[in-house]
């Protein structure tokens, strides 16, 4: 028994392959992807369109049977599984999906309480649930009516209290903010930290804006041509981008960080920070120039949020002293910035 | 001589209209509901057959297929002297109103069958997906989204089928089969009853127009789209 709070891997995919299609005419659409998703966190995988984000997500509740590999839920490998079994685990898994998949000729009601019925639950406690459920999502009012008289964002709200109704241990989400608008879109995605908070739902998505991995996710997987290129803490992926791909995905959100143009341009040191944390709102570059005669100019930069954690990231230019700049640099370097020199 | 004389309406007997009337009434009902029972049934195991479907049987898929398919290029006519020794084994006669049910529930099965497919595959595969995810067996899908799910296009197919059924009911009279289109066969044809005719082609109009009215009412009923 571990005492301590530690890192328990709750779904577990080990070279997992899938093709479609047999001898020359075969598909790869995801090649040897190994993944540990830890219980309790939000975890983003980012790619573009068929680079087989939906497929690798498919695989976790074996809607697609990986070609090979294994699938580990809560100790339990899916694909070892009778049809029976599979459909009992599959319960524990929650899934959203893009297009809401909602039964059109079913009221609100109806839709969240089938997942019960399914599980055969006696009506008296469907009726509880379900009003448990239309409560935490916020959709009391709305019970009696049927999805097409809901926005965009209600439908998946219903989604989302479908999927939570056999308090599953584990929440897929298949694009689950890409219809829906701007606003609606921040709206869900803080309904679904609000979820992993409270209940400790593990939170797997995919998606193709950084946004939505920027907003939530505690780490990240860039996938592209079936293989998982980036993987790791959100704020180290998006402050340190290696992959072009993930590059591409990064100035989605932020201004592009090429600096190549300022370089060229501008006389004075250049530097660019990278700084996470509490200090992003201290007053860090004022105190570390105002004993020298060195100045400053903000270039180019970003200071902003990622899920909970503030950081900055900026590109600035000394003029002054170079004996002094380094004594500014060193200095910033040990409030704990991380400082690196571009020319 | 009719044409100059005009219309005798006195030609009409109207007890036998009101019989022919309930015979057809009855041979609609009692197709209806088998070709309902057994057309949703092969229209369910088609659409699961099919490719990339629940169940997936391409061979199944194309056996059912070609049956449905040659029941359904077989004239009605001679579909119904074709089944005779069937019907016979089914009812003990191929005449009046038993002996045309099981013709008209073999050439309307396969017709409503292939509405049924089509209305189950314009299901949003999405649907069927979530309920998968959700852990609902085969069975479950079927029954809780798949027929649910299709209801309006369903009971839309169910008025086609019912409206098709009529003139196959009429076309039955050729055989003996009774009925209104019996009677305007056996009078309005082979007696130059031309009264007779107009009456039962009037019936027929309008219990086909009642049948659209009512089948189209209880389609947007249960719409929710």
């Amino acid at each position: 028994m571990d005492v301590c709070k530690e890192v328990i891997a709750l779904i577990e995919l080990t070279d997992i392959s899938k093709s479609y299609g047999t001898g020359a005419g075969a598909v790869e659409a995801i090649k040897h992807i190994s993944l540990s998703i830890n219980k309790g966190e939000i975890f983003g995988i980012i790619g573009h369109s068929g680079a087989g984000k939906s497929t690798l997500l498919r695989c976790v509740n074996l809607l697609e049977r990986p070609t090979t590999g294994s699938v580990k839920v809560g100790d339990v490998e899916l694909t070892q599984l009778s049809t029976t079994q599979l459909q009992r685990e599959r319960r524990r898994i929650g899934m959203i999906f893009q297009h809401f998949n909602l039964l059109s000729m079913a009221t609100v009601r109806d839709n969240i309480a089938f997942p019960l019925e399914l599980a055969k639950l006696p009506k008296s406690a469907i009726k509880q649930r379900v009003d448990e459920l239309l409560q935490l999502v916020g959709l009391e009012q709305h019970a009696g009516k049927y999805p097409a008289q809901l926005s965009g964002g209600q439908k998946q709200r219903v989604g989302i209290a479908r999927a939570l109704a056999n308090n599953p241990d584990v929440l897929l989400c298949d694009e689950a903010t890409s219809a829906l608008d701007p606003q609606t879109t921040n709206a869900i995605l803080s309904l679904l930290m609000d979820i992993n908070d409270k209940l400790g739902i593990t939170i797997l998505l995919i998606t193709h804006e950084m946004h939505v991995i920027r907003s939530i996710c505690d780490r990240v997987a860039v996938i592209d041509g079936g293989k998982i290129v980036e993987m790791g803490d959100v704020l180290d992926v998006f402050l340190k981008p290696q992959h072009s791909i993930t590059m591409d995905f990064v100035s989605q959100i932020a201004d592009s960080f090429d600096p190549r143009e300022l370089i060229n341009t501008r006389s004075g040191r250049l530097v660019k920070m990278n700084y996470v944390g509490e200090i992003t709102y201290e007053p860090l570059l004022f105190n570390a120039v105002k004993s020298t005669t060195v100045q400053f100019t903000i270039l180019q930069g970003t200071v902003s949020r990622m899920k909970n954690t503030p950081y900055g990231q900026l590109v600035i230019e000394f003029i002054g002293d170079n004996g002094e700049i380094d004594n500014v640099l060193n200095d910033l370097r040990a409030k704990g910035l991380e400082v690196g020199e571009l020319k | 001589m009719m044409l100059k004389q005009g219309i005798d309406w006195s030609d009409v007997r109207w007890e036998e209209v009101w019989k022919a009337s309930k015979d057809t009434l009855t041979m609609l009902g009692a197709s209806l509901l088998f070709t309902i029972i057994l057309g949703l049934l092969l229209g369910v195991v088609l659409f699961l057959t099919s490719r990339r479907q629940l169940l997936d049987q391409p061979v199944v898929y194309w056996l059912l297929s070609l049956v449905v398919n040659i029941l359904r290029s077989v004239p009605f006519v001679i579909l119904m002297i074709m089944i005779m020794p069937v019907t016979k084994a089914l009812t003990g006669t191929t005449l009046g109103v038993q002996g045309s049910i099981p013709p008209l529930v073999v050439a309307a099965a396969p017709f409503f069958a292939r509405l049924v497919e089509t209305s189950l595959r314009e299901v949003d595969r999405g649907v069927i997906e979530a309920a998968q995810a959700m852990g609902a067996s085969r069975w479950e899908i079927v029954r809780r989204v798949l027929l649910l799910e299709a209801r309006p296009g369903l009971l839309a197919g169910i008025t086609i089928t019912a409206v098709t059924l009529v003139s196959y009911t009429a076309m039955s009279g050729v055989i003996g089969g009774g009925g209104l289109g019996d009677l305007a066969l056996r009078y309005g044809y082979q007696r130059f009853q031309t009264s007779v005719m107009i009456v039962t082609v009037g019936l027929l109009i309008v219990l086909v127009q009642i049948l659209q009215m009512a089948g189209d009412l209880m389609v947007r009923r249960f719409s929710r789209k």
